[in-house]
């Protein structure tokens, strides 16, 4: 199951997005994230897919991917789904025993799974269509100003760096610890949770070893190359706006537009006399 | 000054916890390096071997003695980084020495860590891995690369440093046949354009490619000259319980059956030309 995450990910590619500077992508996520719970009535889930669509069809990255992502929290959507589903006040549909859906209920429930999986998409894009080390540069830049307070930004963004490097090594020494234990007996699979809570300690202990083995073999490769922190330091790919980018900012400015208007309801409005109209 | 590493009377211990004794890796080494030579260092388990290669790189600094790259010593700090960036080195573990998940970003963490100019570093990052071979893979992500392949990455990732001496410390011990021979040629390509290159094995025949071999044992170096000549002690190496490689072996047999086969003879392609111009 773990395999499945693609939160994290990187899809090469190199289309126009892909191409836009870290920080715009990372600032748009992150606008796009709190989009997600202001928006209030359908158009405004119109406008997010829309631009979700758009994002997917010209990064090229394959929707069957980015759905992969959504398996692990497949329970968690429909728990969310089901308790709003019960759980919301209002005029009732249909009653089973104590149990009440309401008109409201199955609406709440709806945008509720919806905006789950809007936003697993939309931040597992941010990774899928960004090179890790830009989004790390990105994330060093875009914190760099609290520097000042004493923020260790390149420090952080390093340590992202290196977490994202190792989630495939650490999987496969996971992958080799299990296999040796279950070579000698060792069964993650059978009993009730407690149980199987207790298997996974061999499994646990060997991997935490093995990961100070590696930070350790990481530290000395690091330091033999010269590594002292951020100061002194130079960067391959210089973060430079570009054209695109300011193209990018432009669309993100519209997108922001879009969301307020549709929040206070005015996108409705207008979409509802323009049909009407029609 | 064309010694490129001397190392003077070094000894090195690990200190280990209180009222324990420390453990004496190296014990009173003395070898001098001279400029674009390739020396393979081989011993046993447990010999000092990669003790000594991070005493070259001043990732560790001596308990008595003393050691010089380039006429700097290793414990001066002000000069550290550039002992660092004149001897660069390569590790065993191809997957624990990669920072980035991104070919290209790693070779460049090298001369990003030294302040070289992007546009520069650009320019290192495609020759360095054009000279490994790996220029094609540049964009791939490390863990979906083969054994040999990442550790070539390594290695690229040194070159970029433009370092004028290369340690490897067993890079081939993790890799199959074929990644083991991939990093070999390697190894010798940048041996030929100047490079000094120190190799650290435990496989006998990757000594055979170099000009000079150390064998450590306990600590020491037990014999060091040119592999024909070290060979030659054939008794002496499996005293120090190594082998010698597999062609030395088959030569010291022919000559017990009366074939007369010189001793100067230590690889599979001399002994090949050898007994096709003899036996025609």
């Amino acid at each position: 199951m773990i395999r499945d995450i693609t939160l994290g990910q990187y899809y090469p590619g190199d289309s126009w997005f892909h191409r836009l500077d870290a920080r715009i992508k990372i600032i748009w996520t992150f606008i796009y994230i709190v989009s997600l719970f202001l928006i209030r009535d359908f158009w405004g889930y119109i406008t997010v897919l829309i631009t979700l669509g758009l994002i997917i069809g010209i990064s090229k990255v394959p929707l069957s991917f980015i759905l992969k992502g959504l398996k692990p929290i497949f329970f968690i959507i429909i728990f969310t789904f089901v308790i709003n589903m019960f759980m919301t006040k209002g005029t009732s549909l249909i009653e089973i025993g104590f149990l009440t859906i309401t008109k409201e209920g199955i609406r709440n429930a709806f945008f509720m799974g919806t905006r789950l999986v809007l936003l697993i998409i939309g931040s597992s894009l941010l990774t899928l269509i960004t090179k890790p080390i830009q989004l790390t540069d990105g994330i060093e830049k875009l914190l760099s100003p609290l520097q000042k307070f004493g923020l260790p930004s390149h420090e952080l963004a390093m340590m992202m760096t290196i977490a994202l490097r190792f989630i495939p090594t650490l999987m496969e020494e996971t992958d080799k610890i299990m296999k040796a234990q279950m070579a000698r007996g060792a069964d993650f699979e059978s009993g009730n949770i407690m149980r199987r809570a207790k298997s996974l300690i061999p499994l646990l202990v060997p991997l935490f070893i093995s990961a100070f083995r590696i930070a350790q073999d990481l530290a000395m490769a690091m330091e033999a190359r010269c590594y002292r922190g951020g100061s002194h330091r130079t960067r391959m790919h210089g973060m430079k706006m570009k054209k695109r980018d300011a193209a990018a900012i432009l669309l993100m400015i519209l997108y922001v537009t879009l969301i307020i208007t549709q929040a206070q309801g005015i996108l409705s409005f207008l979409m509802m006399s323009l049909i009407q109209s029609a | 000054m064309n010694h490129i590493i001397s190392i003077e009377d070094l000894v090195f211990e690990y200190e280990r916890e209180e009222k324990l004794e420390p453990i004496k890796a190296l014990d009173n080494v003395n070898i001098k390096i001279k400029k674009g030579s390739f020396i393979a260092i081989i011993g046993s388990n447990g010999s000092g071997k990669s003790t000594l290669a991070k005493n070259i790189n001043a990732l560790l600094l001596p308990s008595s003695g003393a050691v010089y790259v380039k006429g700097f010593n290793t414990t001066d700090e002000t000069k550290l980084w550039e002992i660092r960036q004149t001897a660069g080195m390569v590790f065993q573990n191809p997957d624990n020495q990669l920072v980035s998940s991104i070919v290209e970003d790693d070779v460049a963490f090298g001369p990003e860590n030294l302040g070289v100019e992007p546009a520069e570093i650009r320019k290192r990052v495609d020759n360095s891995l054009c000279a490994v071979n790996m220029y094609e893979e540049r964009k791939k992500a490390p863990h979906l690369l083969s054994g040999g392949q990442k550790q070539r990455i390594a290695i690229a990732g040194v070159i970029a440093m433009k370092p004028e001496c290369i340690i490897l410390d067993e890079p081939t011990a993790m890799l199959d046949p074929h990644g083991r021979y991939e990093v070999m040629e390697i190894i010798e390509r940048l041996h030929n354009e100047g490079i000094t290159v120190i190799l650290i094995t435990h496989f006998m025949e990757e000594t055979t490619r170099a000009e000079r071999v150390i064998i450590m044992d306990a600590g020491k170096v037990a014999i060091d000259g040119a592999p024909a000549a070290v060979f030659a002690n054939a008794k002496k190496i499996k005293e120090l319980g190594l082998d010698v490689p597999f062609i030395v072996e088959i030569a010291e047999r022919l000559r017990n059956r009366g074939i007369d086969i010189p001793k100067n003879i230590i690889s599979i392609e001399e002994m090949v030309d050898y007994i096709a111009c003899k036996f025609k």
